[in-house]
């Protein structure tokens, strides 16, 4: 799939920016021939933005955009072989469905009689024939939609982009139609870009998912690739349930966390590196207390969820771990878990420290993320001296009150790493810093942010 | 007594009283005498004399066709100028749009006879002659704000994504407009075509002071009977005047019902 000739995408070094805030950071994606291709992120991550991009509504501030081998980048949207089905429809009011269908075809100045033939053509494939006559808001939402992605599909695009296409639309109506998207894809054997931020939908229709956050991809992957190998604790996050754990890789095979060690079928990490540990909720064995037990715990709550239970085991360590099963443990009862080595995922860690670039200022203050600090390792080191500033995740505060900090910043990210969060705080000015803590917070808090003079460590860069 | 007042009060019904009262009064009674001074001759007896009158008088009948080419050509001139300002103004962020549709309105603020007066006063300076051209000069200056602001409105709240999605089947910026937004902007101009056309046929301040009433409209044939005692043929005047404008409106329902449910009718 990867293979250029096949592709009727290419995307290389993409970027945009809107103002001075960059939406999307040097992207390299491409989309096969007949390809079923999910963009898959929160809101804000950037992925209409790249859909804008590609349908060319919007013009990339870097990079460039081929499509079906014609560098396309800057081509206005209605010379791109490309439609799209968009978020809320945004069929026209002012015609009927038959019109609002023909619309693509009429532009094109094609023969009546053709017109007619492809319009029934298409209003059967959507299933709704003997609605042509209808006026467009008379139509339920379902009917709609199907009437959106009739009217993309008339003009026998290369590539159909769809944005959120079932975000309006109710549970079960929504599981339908991801059914007939699905079967529609097969059946047409075009390219398919598909927009959302439910996973479980990624997961479904697609043959390749694109995992973004913050205008960055994280990771490009078939669907079981992506649940089963996920890149980095974030899409492990994302995608599914997880346990994600902090942890060490003694040597090859060997990863220790949670207070044991524990056989995994990871290698080439360097002996003692720190990792981050992913284990499926549903790949932990949960059993009566027992020999064959790497970890013992007691259920501390257990919930009926459907198929199986779901039940928070707390070890002596004081690891939580969370547990689906077909059996039902109560709570407050001893139990023994145990995971399989292959279904430990062993991932790099990305960063142990917060480091920022500084100068320091005078005796006892650095500057750094535009604040003076006061800091006790300033003496060591010439004023005006470029440093470079460490600060561990645990020995950052955060304060519920945005003026008892230093810096404010709000809550965008936060990770339970079993026995306590690991939260990403986005200041004002767009930096990140990693804040390890027991306290519970929401996202988008707005808080307070100080670090005490003992914990700022600075080292020559 | 007293839980007799509030029940009185408490009945939601109750409160329309005073509005049935004004409507009868000062919209429905005036109607009615209108008919009956049309359908009436001097002595107070049913006849349609009036009608002949007007009928048979090439003068007033004159006035009448007279005025609607007027009120035809200024609301012409009004689209033709309101539509691409309109536009203009729905495509600028929405601050500086804001600004400017104050400017365009602001005159309204000042009374129209003192904007007429000045207007007068504007083409004596410039030693422009007063007459057709000046009348048709005052009655688009007067009626402009009119056209545009209903065509603003609708543009403005025009969805985005409609336009994105003409262009994503295929459209140029020139179809874009003719298919899509220029539809989509008709319950606007019909709205504005409302507020145009209707007053133009009626107002003669402007025609009696931009042409030093050498030109005469339908509303001034309407004020001079009226003035000098001639209550009868003016009330059926005023009739065929007031079929015109329900006749109009008749046609505009369907859009206006559109425009008014997107809460583009001012």
């Amino acid at each position: 799939m990867q293979n250029i000739a096949n592709d009727i995408i290419t995307i290389e070094h993409l970027s945009h920016t809107f103002g001075d805030k960059t939406v999307l950071k040097d992207i390299n994606l491409s989309i096969g021939k007949g390809e079923f291709v999910t963009i898959l992120g929160p809101s804000g991550c950037g992925k209409t933005t790249l859909m804008r991009l590609i349908a060319g509504f919007l013009k990339a501030s870097g990079g460039k955009i081929t499509i079906d081998g014609k560098e396309m980048t800057h081509t206005p949207p209605h010379l791109r072989p490309v439609n799209t089905v968009f978020q809320k429809y945004a069929l026209f009011p002012h015609l009927n469905v038959y019109n609002n269908i023909a619309f693509g075809l009429q532009l094109k100045k094609m023969p009546k009689e053709e017109i007619q033939k492809r319009v029934m053509q298409v209003l059967k494939m959507v299933i709704m024939t003997d609605y042509e006559e209808r006026d467009v808001d008379s139509l339920s939402g379902g009917q709609q939609q199907r009437v959106a992605i009739a009217r993309a599909i008339v003009n026998q695009p290369e590539v159909l982009l769809l944005d959120e296409p079932l975000a309006a639309l109710d549970l079960k109506m929504r599981k339908d139609m991801q059914m007939e998207i699905k079967a529609m894809h097969k059946k047409l054997g075009i390219s398919f870009v598909y927009i959302t931020h439910d996973q479980e939908e990624a997961l479904t229709l697609s043959d390749r998912i694109v995992v973004m956050r913050e205008g960055v991809i994280q990771q490009i992957g078939t669907p079981t690739e992506i649940y089963n190998e996920p890149a980095n604790s974030y899409v492990a996050d994302f995608i599914g349930e997880s346990n994600i754990l902090n942890g060490i890789m003694i040597k090859d095979s060997l990863v220790s966390f949670a207070g044991h060690e524990i056989e995994c079928v990871d290698k080439g990490f360097a002996p003692n590196e720190p990792v981050e540990v992913v284990i499926r909720p549903e790949d932990i064995y949960i059993f009566e207390l027992s020999e064959a037990a790497q970890f013992s715990g007691q259920v501390t709550s257990c919930i009926f969820k459907g198929v199986h239970y779901e039940m928070m085991v707390l070890t002596p360590e004081g690891f939580e771990f969370m547990i689906q099963d077909y059996h039902q443990f109560e709570v407050g009862r001893t139990v023994g878990l145990r995971v399989k080595p292959f279904d430990i995922q062993v991932m790099k860690k990305e960063r142990h420290l917060n480091t920022f670039e500084g100068i320091v200022v005078d005796k006892n203050h650095v500057k750094f993320l535009d604040q003076t600090f006061k800091c006790n390792e300033a003496q060591k080191f010439a004023v005006g001296t470029k440093v470079k500033v460490l600060v561990e995740f645990a020995n950052v505060l955060l304060h519920d009150n945005e003026e008892e900090g230093m810096l404010s910043g709000v809550v965008s990210f936060i990770l339970y790493k079993g026995n306590h969060y690991h939260i990403t705080v986005l200041t004002q000015d767009g930096d990140n810093i990693f804040v390890d803590t027991n306290d519970i917070w929401d996202d988008a808090d707005r808080i307070g942010i100080s670090i005490m003079p003992e914990f700022i460590k600075i080292e020559n860069i | 007594m007293q839980t007799k007042i509030a029940s009185y009060f408490g009945r939601r019904r109750n409160w329309t009283i005073p509005y049935v009262l004004y409507l009868a009064l000062f919209v429905l009674i005036p109607m009615l005498l209108i008919v009956f001074y049309a359908f009436a001759n001097n002595e107070g007896e049913l006849s349609l004399t009036n009608f002949r009158k007007f009928l048979m008088q090439p003068e007033a009948m004159n006035t009448f066709i007279y005025s609607i080419g007027v009120a035809l050509i200024t609301t012409f001139l009004c689209i033709l100028l309101g539509y691409p300002a309109a536009y203009l103004l729905s495509r600028m962020d929405s601050a500086r749009a804001k600004l400017l549709v104050i400017l365009f309105i602001l005159p309204m603020w000042i009374n129209f006879l003192i904007r007429t007066l000045a207007t007068v006063a504007l083409f004596d300076f410039l030693k422009l002659p007063l007459g057709e051209g000046a009348l048709l000069f005052g009655m688009v200056y007067n009626f402009l704000p009119f056209m545009i602001y209903p065509i603003y409105n609708i543009l403005q709240k025009t969805d985005k994504s409609l336009i994105e999605a003409t262009q994503d089947l295929g459209a140029n910026p020139r179809q874009v407009f003719f298919k899509t937004i220029l539809p989509l902007s008709f319950p606007g101009i019909s709205s504005g075509i409302m507020m145009v056309f209707m007053p133009v046929i009626s107002t003669f301040a402007i025609a009696e002071l931009l042409t030093i009433n050498n030109i005469k409209l339908f509303g001034t044939t309407l004020q001079e009977n009226i003035y000098n005692g001639m209550w009868n043929y003016g009330a059926a005047l005023s009739l065929v005047m007031l079929l015109l404008i329900g006749f109009t409106s008749l046609i505009n329902t369907e859009s206006n019902t559109k425009a008014a449910e997107e809460g583009n009718l001012i």
